[in-house]
């Protein structure tokens, strides 16, 4: 397509993809001029042409950035009235709370955010899970969005850090000595995370700058990242067609729509329903009964008082779960490593000539049945205490969990797949 | 006005070129690593966190036999069990329970020289230990009465870590089947009178 619509530099006056003009005159030719307004609505909006038989799965691609704004403006309101130190951020929560107007509704709908920003995220991975979103030419798309991923666990966990509460330290504590599993340098590692011989004000200073300053700085990076990789492969979508391969005589995909207006419409429909249930949670439940906020965390950190039992918050349980299920720190924490790594590895590991789940065969549904059971099955033991049935339970989902990426080479190549159509399947409404 | 004239690409010395390039990029990354240094060091303990580790006293009249102390050294609680002879005599018993009897695969820091010994301290009564899980930092909790309902019969007393289920004995060695794999740390320590304990400071010095 060595047309007109690919030559990065448009003057005033050439024609945009739908056969209009960049504008000469008037104002908006005044800043066409200087600024390509027209030329990136219409090459990333107007005139990017994207499936037309996206549904419902494709709705939280856009919610997550809506989260993440959302993360970023209560963010910088917060620091606003936080003061980190080991004197004084447990008290400056709770001057937020209670004496800063509308300081309850802000925090609320930053520590609520960080639990939907999860939620999102993890039915945007599982939607590439269900349509094979990973696979070529896609593979680099999906290592930015793990990429994304592991930047919004550690930013998550240094935010929990910070209010410095009892499980904030009791997590800190655990989590940085996971670095004193490395053989050799891992104890010189911890005492270096931490600028301490314990979790302490230097921990948490430090924790304040990385949370509000450079993870957020490199998350918006991955992000780009991850948007400009999409631009370049397109979407896939439910069917797992490339719609590139079916062009029509003006070299626009047949099924394709351009993403504004359609997807931008249908996506806001998305964002309010997910706000209702947003705002019903902030409102009614901002804790949701200690799963987004624990209990244990209302009270003062404590360095000679453990909690009774020590939980992450609920999106780090699957991963807390298989640690504790090995009953050795340093196998502990390499499965624990090794089940967040297996992601990344998710596009070689899929040997499917196909794409979609809707024309893989059974044993590729049955997987990702298991796993998704297994996932959140690791994610509730995570919360139990380490004890009994729990413990038992915990080592079958683990085992669970790792035989689902370590046969899918074989059963993703085994199995007989349905032959894949050669347009998208699309009813008109 | 000078005139600018394209250089055709055989005239250009190839090997020059890469040279220079190669050459500039190493002194650069050269330059990189310094200027990274004092980034990184500027995370190690502070000269005010490193002068707060000074050594802390205890006087261990006041433990009644079976009971237990918790004291900060370097802000990490220091446990101090004063035990009695029917828990050293338990200490005995079960070896083929533990992951490292004889605590050898403790690092010297980890163990001073005059705990080595089946006690684990400087005299059998007094057990001095760095109250922090082994497995991932957590406060292990006193579970001292043996044949611990929870526990087992077999129970001879000791430590248990409410995070993920790490056991230790009453020497701070830790049991099969735990989570964590080395047993609790003992910090330098000495006695300045006869019951006078001083975390912190040995024959060596100040730690």
């Amino acid at each position: 397509m060595a047309s007109k619509q690919d030559s990065p530099m448009r003057a005033p006056g050439d024609p945009l993809s739908d056969g209009t003009a960049v504008p000469k005159k008037g104002f908006s030719g005044w800043l066409n001029k200087r600024l390509p307004v027209d030329e990136f609505v219409d090459s990333q909006l107007t005139g990017y042409y994207a499936p037309k038989n996206f549904n419902f799965w494709y709705f939280f691609g856009f919610i997550a950035i809506v989260v993440l704004v959302l993360q970023l403006v209560t963010g910088i309101f917060l620091t606003m009235f936080y003061k980190p130190g080991e004197a004084t951020s447990f008290d400056s929560v709770q001057f937020i709370m209670r004496e800063v107007d509308f300081g309850w509704l802000i925090r609320y709908l930053h520590s609520t955010g960080a639990s939907a920003f999860f939620i999102v995220v993890y039915l945007h991975m599982f939607r590439a899970f269900l349509y094979g979103s990973y696979k070529a030419p896609r593979e680099l798309l999906w290592i930015f969005g793990m990429l994304v991923y592991l930047a919004l666990m550690a930013e998550a966990f240094m935010g929990y850090v910070l209010p410095w509460g009892n499980m904030s330290f009791w997590g800190a504590q655990v989590i940085v000595n996971l670095f004193g599993t490395i053989p050799v340098i891992g104890p010189g590692l911890v005492e270096w995370i931490r600028g301490d011989y314990a979790i302490a004000d230097a921990t948490l200073n430090r924790f304040f700058a990385l949370h509000v300053v450079a993870v957020p700085l490199i998350l918006l990076a991955l992000v780009g990242l991850h948007l400009i990789a999409l631009r370049r492969t397109g979407s896939n979508n439910p069917d797992g067609i490339e719609i590139k391969a079916n062009l029509g005589p003006d070299g626009k995909p047949l099924d394709g729509i351009p993403f504004h207006p359609y997807y931008t419409v249908k996506d806001t429909v998305g964002i309010a329903a997910f706000l209702v249930v947003f705002a019903l949670i902030v409102f009614y439940a901002p804790t949701l009964g200690g799963i987004f906020l624990e209990s244990a965390n209302f009270t003062v950190a404590n360095p000679v008082s453990t909690p009774p039992d020590i939980t992450p918050v609920w999106y780090f349980t699957p991963f807390y779960a298989i640690l504790r299920a090995i009953p050795d720190q340093r196998l502990g924490a390499l499965a624990m490593l090794l089940a967040i790594v297996a992601f990344f590895f998710l596009p070689w590991l899929d040997r499917s000539p196909v794409k979609s789940m809707r024309y893989k065969g059974w044993m590729s549904r049955a997987a990702l049945t298991v796993f998704v059971i297994s996932f959140v099955g690791l994610g509730i033991m995570g919360m139990r205490p380490p004890e009994g049935v729990y413990v038992v339970l915990g080592r079958v989902f683990a085992v669970l969990y790792f035989l689902f990426w370590i046969l899918m080479p074989f059963y993703t190549r085994w199995e007989r797949v349905r032959p894949v159509p050669q347009r998208v399947v699309y009813h008109a409404h | 006005m000078a005139e600018y004239v394209a250089v055709a690409d055989e005239d250009v010395d190839q090997s020059r070129r890469k040279f220079l390039t190669t050459a500039t990029i190493s002194v650069g990354a050269v330059g990189v690593a310094f200027a990274a240094v004092p980034f990184i060091a500027s995370w190690q303990p502070s000269e005010r966190a490193r002068a707060q580790g000074v050594p802390t006293e205890l006087d261990v009249s006041k433990l009644e036999a079976g009971q237990m102390a918790v004291v900060l050294w370097r802000k990490q609680p220091i446990y101090v069990v004063r035990r009695t002879q029917e828990m050293l005599a338990l200490l005995q018993n079960h070896n083929d329970r533990l992951k490292d009897p004889t605590s050898k695969d403790n690092i010297p820091s980890d163990q001073p020289e005059y705990t080595r010994n089946p006690d684990r301290s400087r005299t059998p009564a007094i057990l001095v230990l760095i109250g922090i899980c082994t497995h991932l930092g957590c406060l292990p909790k006193q579970r001292f009465a043996a044949g611990d309902a929870e526990l087992g019969a077999w129970w001879p007393g000791g430590f248990l870590c409410p995070c993920h289920g790490s056991r230790f004995d009453l020497a701070g060695r830790v049991f099969d089947g735990s989570p964590a794999s080395i047993n609790l740390r003992i910090p330098p320590y000495s006695f300045s009178k006869e019951t006078n304990l001083v975390i912190g400071v040995d024959e060596k010095g100040a730690a």
